[in-house]
């Protein structure tokens, strides 16, 4: 473990946490919306606001999944350092990061059982940039449609189609986030 | 304890940060999943299970230091649950504290709605004693959690149904029982019958947080919530047939209040807010007293 490890963590964890996790609730809440957050430096290829995500919900109880070029020592090390989440496969994962191509074929990870649909997975995308514009999303949250730059649509809708079950996504970019959770309709516009 | 509390003395909101993060997950899922029940390790609160300690942990979670709160207790801002809670908050996050429905971006509410149409940017935290709605029809957890699996829900209808049958109407006042999304029975806590169409389509965020039986569900904005009920004997919502007393409000929920022992009694809005902000716009109600008057 290098130095490089130790530092990029929040400084004033409950303030910054309680902030972030209150972009986190809104960009869920309302999918479609782009919210953005501070805080977190954490090594590439990591996002401020993937790193800001991690730091504010995974913990000892959570196992992460890292694909792609994600899994990287630098990377692992601050995840393990910062929250203490043990590393682990696609299957196993509670949260896994990646870019959509990195972490395709998404349908391996948790989409919960028909009792528990909670112990779902929950995908942090990285991408390349994120606006409100591309797929149409509809359903709760949403008053009428929302629009988002998704990487694609034909996953998601097939992950709709789980519901209750599937898994939940945020998209980060930089320090912007969204989210989407598995009751939008989506659909190619 | 004394009354000023030492800086730092607890961690920001009460709550240590593990425990949040875990009442966050369970949050983030009770939205992905409109009305589905999600377990939770709750903790011991320093206050008795049914004063909220449900609402106590999601409001803890959701707080940040720029929020204002209002706290409710059957609409009222000034009973005991409210003032103790609300003062909870103020020593262990200082936060600011309002009781203009309007000024908050979190609400702790015991068994009401506002009467003010809340906004987007609000949060609306339930305390809720039993949030199962079929427990009362089916006391097993393994059962009650099978029949929300597989969609079951004909054993609530028969429970409507037999209220028709013997009272000609259905009588469930209060947690009366609706349907999210087309998918989850919910139990909306034990908000009068009259809250119910305020739940769907808000453009705030409704959070519910059961501490004692260790449930959090949510709603997200702009959720279709239907009230269960039949083609002939469609839902209704209801209140009692008078206007409020003191500002004259004929919209509100009304509480009764017996006034002599020889059968006085008085209707007000239970919403405490709402009927001051009325009173102070210059309605008056049957009892009402000019503000003028009032202020000397």
């Amino acid at each position: 473990m290098t130095l490089d490890a130790l530092l990029g963590g929040f400084t004033e964890t409950p303030l910054q946490s309680a902030q972030a996790f209150r972009a986190a609730l809104e960009a869920l809440s309302r999918p479609g919306q782009i919210e953005t957050v501070t805080g977190a430096t954490p090594p590439a290829p990591l996002s401020v606001a993937a790193g800001v995500l991690v730091l504010t919900l995974c913990d000892p109880t959570t196992p992460v999944h890292l694909a792609g070029a994600h899994d990287c020592a630098a990377l692992r090390d601050w995840i393990t350092f910062h929250t203490g989440a043990p590393l682990v496969g696609a299957t196993a994962a509670q949260f896994a990061i990646g870019t959509w191509a990195a972490l395709a074929p998404v349908n391996r990870f948790a989409i919960g059982q028909p009792d528990y649909p909670d112990r779902s997975a929950t995908l942090i995308v990285e991408m390349e940039h994120l606006a409100a514009h591309g797929a149409r999303l509809s359903g709760p949250g949403i008053k009428t449609t929302a629009q988002l730059s998704l990487p694609e649509t034909a996953a998601f809708a097939a992950n709709r189609a789980l519901f209750p079950l599937g898994f939940d996504t945020f998209l980060t970019s930089g320090a912007c986030l969204a989210g989407l959770p598995r009751s939008t309709r989506v659909e190619t516009l | 304890m004394t009354d000023t509390l030492e800086a730092g003395a607890y961690n920001f909101a009460y709550l240590d940060e593990q425990t949040k993060r875990m009442i966050r997950r369970a949050i983030l899922k009770g939205i992905a999943v409109p009305g589905y029940q999600v377990p939770f390790a709750s903790r011991e609160m320093p206050m008795p299970y049914g004063w909220g300690t449900g609402g106590v942990q999601v409001t803890a979670a959701c707080l940040t230091p720029d929020d204002t709160l209002k706290v409710i207790d059957q609409g009222a801002d000034d009973t005991t649950n409210a003032v103790s809670i609300r003062k909870f908050f103020q020593r262990t996050a200082a936060v600011a504290v309002t009781e203009a429905t309007a000024e908050a971006s979190i609400i702790q509410t015991r068994h009401r709605i506002p009467e003010a149409p809340l906004s987007e940017g609000q949060i609306l935290v339930y305390q809720v004693p039993i949030p199962e709605p079929l427990r009362f029809l089916e006391p097993r957890e393994t059962e009650t959690r099978k029949m929300h699996e597989l969609e079951e829900y004909g054993l609530m209808h028969v429970k409507l149904y037999e209220d028709i049958a013997r009272h000609g109407h259905i009588a469930t006042a209060y947690a009366y029982p609706v349907k999210v999304e087309g998918r989850y029975v919910m139990d909306p806590s034990p908000i009068p019958r009259f809250d119910n169409p305020k739940l769907a389509a808000c453009p705030a965020i409704q959070l519910f947080g059961a501490g004692r039986e260790q449930r959090i569900y949510a709603l997200p904005p702009y959720t279709a919530v239907v009230s269960l009920d039949f083609d002939d004997h469609p839902f209704e919502a209801s209140k009692a047939p008078h206007d409020c007393d003191l500002c004259g409000a004929s919209d509100s929920y009304l509480d009764e209040v017996i006034t002599d022992d020889a059968g006085g009694r008085m209707f007000v809005c239970s919403d405490t807010d709402y009927c001051r902000s009325r009173c102070e716009a210059g309605h008056m109600g049957r009892l009402g007293v000019p503000q003028q008057e009032a202020a000397e």
